[in-house]
């Protein structure tokens, strides 16, 4: 149900976008270079009214090359209709996208969780911490060759500071 | 004062030098007032500044569900800024469903939102089964609308009960907990357990009803109707509830859409999107409900939504009862469900599917899917991936409560603190789900 849309992408930024397919269940696909992600994300909220982008992960190919995706999901409720946008990542320095939180707040915790299980960046990003896993954790869980039952090494406790203590023993056992 | 009345009158003639404080008369310096005595200063006279004040809420606090950690800035009482730490109940949801097996996924699936667990199951099944292109039986199409509507009840109640509680209405609390478990015990009978159901299969589902379970469904749907509308007298006209909820948490539509809220969230503020409208999946396209719309978009109509959605889900669970016609539960066929137990005791084809079921899993062809269902909270969605082998490559979890929680420092920016309990509630974010 979105071709239209993605015929009008095809068009509109022909060195952008590639290899556009129907998947599974008629879902509209295409791929989209990680550089253009911000401009055809725009381009698909304000010209197209994709005002929605429900759901944005990440998959880990290990072993193929360029290694990770990003994944956005994008719904249109006007049109009510969807369309998925695939960015393939590569690994080590280059593991960075574009972030686009500036086109819809609400991608802001979905990429801070690609951030957090598999390490990749997201240039612009306002906030760019870990969402689930604490800030010492060392590796990043949902890549594949994290394993299943990773040992952490153990953190010293954090310093806090301005916190008033109440009465009782300054340490406790 | 006393310097331009010197200036006024230099002379120092026709003016009365003591009622000038501080001046002695002509020419006489200006003199500084006599101090007051010193008067003993108590620790409540202190000039305190007015500072900001960091205020750690949770990670247990009685005003959060689950455990989540708010860290908030208060200027007094009001809330100038918010950070939010979630991640204490993460179970790493995602990396245990990628090493089982596709059908082992479903307990995991029933801990996402432990309330209403199997609108997580039948989400997840669905999304196995636009990958595997497979159809399923009539008669398991409306066993899964059915439990499912009625968890979503289970889900509002908890909602709907927990901020009267909050609020400081205990007795509606205890209504709706004893709604949630008359309906709770239907399907305990259906299931085999109260929280974790793990009522979906691939292909269908794991049991069909009981004897005399429609009998008793519909005597417990009067029961929680019953419950309801007393739950509806106490809490929607009441003053104090009113104070609480209405204006407070608010949000506009276009806000609420940027920020990606689904489900009655969403429809408080005025965006009439249902994916059981938009996209019909099952048999929703078969049933007559309506679809509640807010129009402020505060805790108020997000109650209100609840309220209107447990009455809605009520009419389709009868329509479902009134529809079903007897069939087949599961797909019949042996690379998906597993088969009965008499062919895998008696024929050696039978014994080979299941032990290649259980041991391999099922074979989910290669490909991904991104799949969505209308859960109590909002969007449920699971993006598969899988690479044709027995186990899920990639299973990513939208979390309907996720972008609600996101957007609660929007929420409640230069907000009391008082009413982050109610916004706090009317979100209804689930720490399993949300967290993982």
């Amino acid at each position: 149900m979105s071709q239209a849309v993605i015929g009008a992408l095809q068009e509109r930024f022909p060195e952008a976008v590639y290899d556009a397919y129907q998947g599974v269940g008629g879902d509209d696909c295409v791929f989209v270079h990680k550089e253009r992600i911000v401009e055809v994300c725009r381009h698909l909220r304000e010209v197209e009214r994709f005002d929605l982008a429900p759901y944005i992960t990440a998959v880990d190919y290990l072993g193929a090359e360029p290694r990770f995706e990003v994944v956005y999901n994008l719904l249109s409720i006007p049109r009510s209709a969807r369309i998925r946008l695939r960015v393939r990542v590569p690994e080590g320095d280059d593991c960075v996208v574009p972030s686009v939180t500036g086109v819809w707040r609400g991608a802001d915790w979905f990429e801070r969780y690609c951030f957090d299980m598999y390490g990749i960046r997201f240039s612009g990003h306002p906030d760019l911490r870990r969402l689930f896993m604490y800030d010492e954790f060392v590796g990043h869980p949902l890549r594949k060759d994290y394993p299943l039952k990773g040992r952490q090494p153990l953190t010293p406790e954090r310093e806090v500071h301005d916190i008033f203590r109440g009465p009782g023993p300054a340490t406790r056992d | 004062m006393s310097d331009s009345r010197e200036q006024t009158h230099p002379g120092g003639a026709g003016v009365d030098t003591q009622e000038t404080p501080g001046s002695f008369g002509a020419g006489e310096p200006v003199r500084p007032l006599p101090q007051a005595p010193a008067r003993p200063e108590s620790d409540l006279d202190a000039p305190l500044p007015a500072k900001r004040m960091v205020v750690n809420l949770g990670p247990s606090h009685p005003a959060m569900h689950g455990v989540t950690r708010a860290v908030v800035e208060l200027e007094g009482e009001t809330i100038r800024s918010m950070k939010l730490d979630i991640g204490f109940l993460h179970r790493g949801f995602e990396k245990s469903c990628e090493n089982v097996t596709w059908g082992q996924c479903f307990p995991y699936t029933d801990r996402l939102n432990y309330v209403s667990s199997i609108m997580n199951n039948v989400g997840f099944a669905l999304a196995v089964e636009k990958l595997c292109r497979l159809e399923i039986p009539e008669r398991a199409r409306y066993l899964r609308v059915l439990t499912s509507e009625l968890h979503r009840i289970c889900d509002h109640l908890t909602l709907v009960g927990a901020m009267g509680l909050e609020l400081g209405a205990m007795t509606v609390f205890l209504y709706a907990i004893e709604a949630r478990d008359v309906i709770w015990d239907r399907l305990t009978e259906l299931c085999g357990a109260r929280l974790t159901s793990n009522y979906a299969r691939i292909g269908g589902v794991a049991r069909d009803l009981p004897e005399g379970w429609r009998e008793k469904a519909l005597a417990t749907l009067e029961r929680v109707a019953e419950l309801r509308d007393e739950i509806d007298g106490l809490l929607t006209r009441n003053r104090i509830f009113l104070d609480r909820t209405r204006g407070t948490g608010r949000i506009s539509r276009a806000d609420a859409i940027e920020l990606g809220f689904t489900g009655p969230c969403l429809r408080a503020a005025g965006e009439p999107y249902d994916v059981r409208k938009a996209f019909p999946y099952l048999v929703y396209d078969r049933l007559e409900f309506d679809v509640p719309v807010g129009s402020d978009g505060d805790n108020f109509d997000r109650y209100l939504m609840r309220m209107e959605e447990m009455r809605q889900s009520d009419r389709i669970v009868r329509q479902c009862l009134e529809q079903m016609q007897p069939g087949d539960i599961i797909v019949q066929d042996w690379r998906y469900a597993l088969p009965p137990k008499p062919q895998v005791y008696g024929t050696i084809e039978g014994v080979m599917a299941h032990f290649k079921l259980v041991m391999e899993g099922i074979k989910v062809p290669a490909g991904e899917a991104y799949s969505y269902t209308e859960a109590a909270n909002g969007e449920l969605g699971f993006y598969l991936v899988s690479d044709g082998g027995g186990r899920p490559y990639k299973l990513g979890l939208r979390a309907p409560g996720w972008p609600m929680l996101a957007a609660l420092p929007h929420l409640t920016k230069d907000a009391l603190l008082a009413d982050l309990v109610p916004t706090f509630d009317s979100i209804n974010m689930i720490g399993g789900e949300v967290e993982q």
